[in-house]
């Protein structure tokens, strides 16, 4: 559970991409040793949030700090040692495709670390029977399902015990029974190894079954912040909308157009 | 009109030299971390084979049919002159200054440096290149300088075998076809092909080429579109600008090593 302070703090951001404005000031604390989800509308930049995070992308204004460091401000050997200490579970897994299972496990640990071949294999199993997969360890990732390959990637990222591990859109596309694996997985990895979870997703009931503390995102601000209960209870319209999956209310179901009426009888028009 | 015309090639002419600009800064990037290599050399022997070692079958095929084609054309004007003995110089020049270093370049192009932009776009596009940033592996170091440096190692050595090969081939048709002397075609070649005026030449050739082709080919695949049309775009924009590189060049290095001698 959270123990109060926040491992990472987002202060008045502002990223903008290609001339569209992403981010227009927010403010987001992730509580340490919690799970807290960024929701959102597609399009809403919560996949861009991370990359922020992680460093991959830099701030217009605003400040991101990480474990009391600023990320923005960085060396490049500063960022890669933060990076050590954090996981990423990228929507599509983003294995390696000409290693194994057991190999792309083992290759954060090969990469970082002076550990032995035997010490590296007891690691990985530990790893891969934490997500259910060690009798897996030498299939191809073509081979793997889709929710495989995340569980895959869900050892990989935990392979040098970070801090922190960031999750992007977990649940998408993902069968029932992978779902379940995954919400579980999250919950327990996060719980047993102490770590703090952020997941970015609009998988409503999956994301809110396991946070402990939910941010909404609306065209570049956030809109609402609080517990699963809290949001339920007082959100406004907007949020209930979200929250509830409504197909229409402050968020339109027609994309903005002239009145139909007027464009059917619209004469010697062909589109 | 004009005055629009005139924009456009001067927009064109400004992306070029940006991308042209953003190939050096890539490459200036890249290139400190080649002697990190050494501490890991399998690395650098899993790309050389597969870059090197695998595009052997197409080097050596092209190379002996040159190499017979040669025979035949040459031989039918030396032999106005007389000069059929002196086939085996004429052919092994051809091949060692020449056609050795640039046909090489030229299928390395469309072989490994097609194969290797698709492989580090497709990368690229499937996030395989964020996840490394991510999990702290530069992938500069990891993914572009060992296939790098498996570039310029595999080819001269490609480029070698292929002279080699050739130079066999012509052997087969001017003394199985042709009727010319074996002996006279080996002596003569010895002869008459000079080990730092000729060979030497060839193989700073083929490095030239070797750093050109895998630099174009691993760029285009770092910096392509994360999308399949990007990816399909990197690569033949590899095959493109590294084939017309290794043209261009050529006549450039031809003319600095060779014009004194004309």
């Amino acid at each position: 559970m959270a123990d109060g302070s926040s491992l990472v703090e987002i202060r008045g951001l502002r990223f903008a991409y290609s001339g569209r404005t992403i981010f227009d000031g927010i403010d987001i604390d992730i509580r340490r040793g919690g799970v807290t989800a960024i929701m959102g509308p597609s399009g809403t930049g919560k996949t861009t949030l991370l990359r922020l995070i992680g460093g991959q992308e830099q701030p217009a204004s605003g400040s991101v700090r990480v474990d009391g460091m600023e990320v923005s401000r960085l060396s490049r050997r500063q960022l890669y040692e933060l990076r050590k200490r954090m996981g990423m579970l990228f929507q599509s897994g983003a294995l390696l495709t000409d290693l194994s299972v057991f190999d792309n496990v083992a290759f954060p640990l090969r990469e970082h670390t002076r550990l032995p071949e035997e010490m590296i294999r007891d690691l990985v199993l530990i790893k891969l029977q934490a997500v259910g997969l060690r009798g897996a360890r030498d299939l191809m990732p073509a081979a793997l399902s889709g929710g495989m390959a995340r569980r895959v990637a869900l050892a990989r990222a935990i392979a040098l015990d970070p801090m922190v591990i960031m999750y992007d859109e977990p649940f998408s596309g993902q069968d029932p029974i992978s779902m379940g694996v995954l919400v579980k997985l999250i919950r327990e990895i996060n719980d047993a190894l102490g770590m703090t979870t952020i997941i970015v997703s609009h998988d409503v009931h999956e994301t809110a079954a396991i946070a402990d503390y939910l941010y909404l995102l609306s065209e570049g601000r956030v809109v609402e912040h609080g517990t699963p209960d809290e949001l339920q209870r007082a959100g406004s319209r907007w949020t209930r909308q979200f929250l509830n999956g409504l197909p229409d209310g402050p968020v339109p179901f027609h994309y903005p157009a002239p009145e139909f009426g007027v464009e059917l009888l619209e004469p010697g028009s062909s589109r | 009109m004009i005055a629009l015309t005139l924009q456009r090639m001067g927009r064109w002419a400004l992306e070029r030299l940006e991308r042209l600009g953003r190939s050096n800064l890539f490459l200036l990037h890249v290139v400190p971390g080649l002697p990190g290599l050494l501490a890991r050399p399998g690395l650098v022997v899993q790309q050389t084979f597969a870059i090197g070692v695998l595009s052997l079958p197409i080097v050596v095929v092209a190379g002996l049919f040159v190499g017979m084609v040669l025979a035949l054309q040459l031989y039918n004007t030396m032999v106005d002159f007389g000069a059929e003995q002196s086939l085996g110089p004429v052919v092994a020049l051809s091949l060692v200054r020449e056609l050795g270093p640039v046909v090489t370049a030229l299928l390395f192009a469309g072989r490994a440096g097609s194969a290797l932009a698709a492989e580090i776009g497709l990368m690229k596009a499937t996030e395989q290149l964020s996840s490394m940033e991510m999990m702290a592996v530069d992938p500069l170091r990891r993914i572009v300088a060992p296939r790098l440096a498996g570039g310029i190692i595999s080819l001269p050595l490609l480029s070698a075998i292929f002279s080699a090969v050739g130079i066999s081939g012509g052997f087969l048709v001017a003394t199985g076809l042709l009727g010319v002397d074996s002996n006279a075609y080996w002596s003569q070649m010895r002869a008459n092909v000079d080990l730092f005026d000729d060979l030497a030449n060839g193989v700073i050739k083929s490095v030239v080429f070797g750093v050109v082709v895998t630099w174009i080919a691993v760029f285009e695949g770092y910096d392509a579109a994360p999308t399949s049309e990007g990816v399909a775009r990197a690569t033949t924009r590899t095959v493109v600008n590294s084939s017309l590189a290794v043209l261009g060049l050529d006549f450039i290095l031809t003319a600095l090593m060779f014009g004194d001698d004309t």
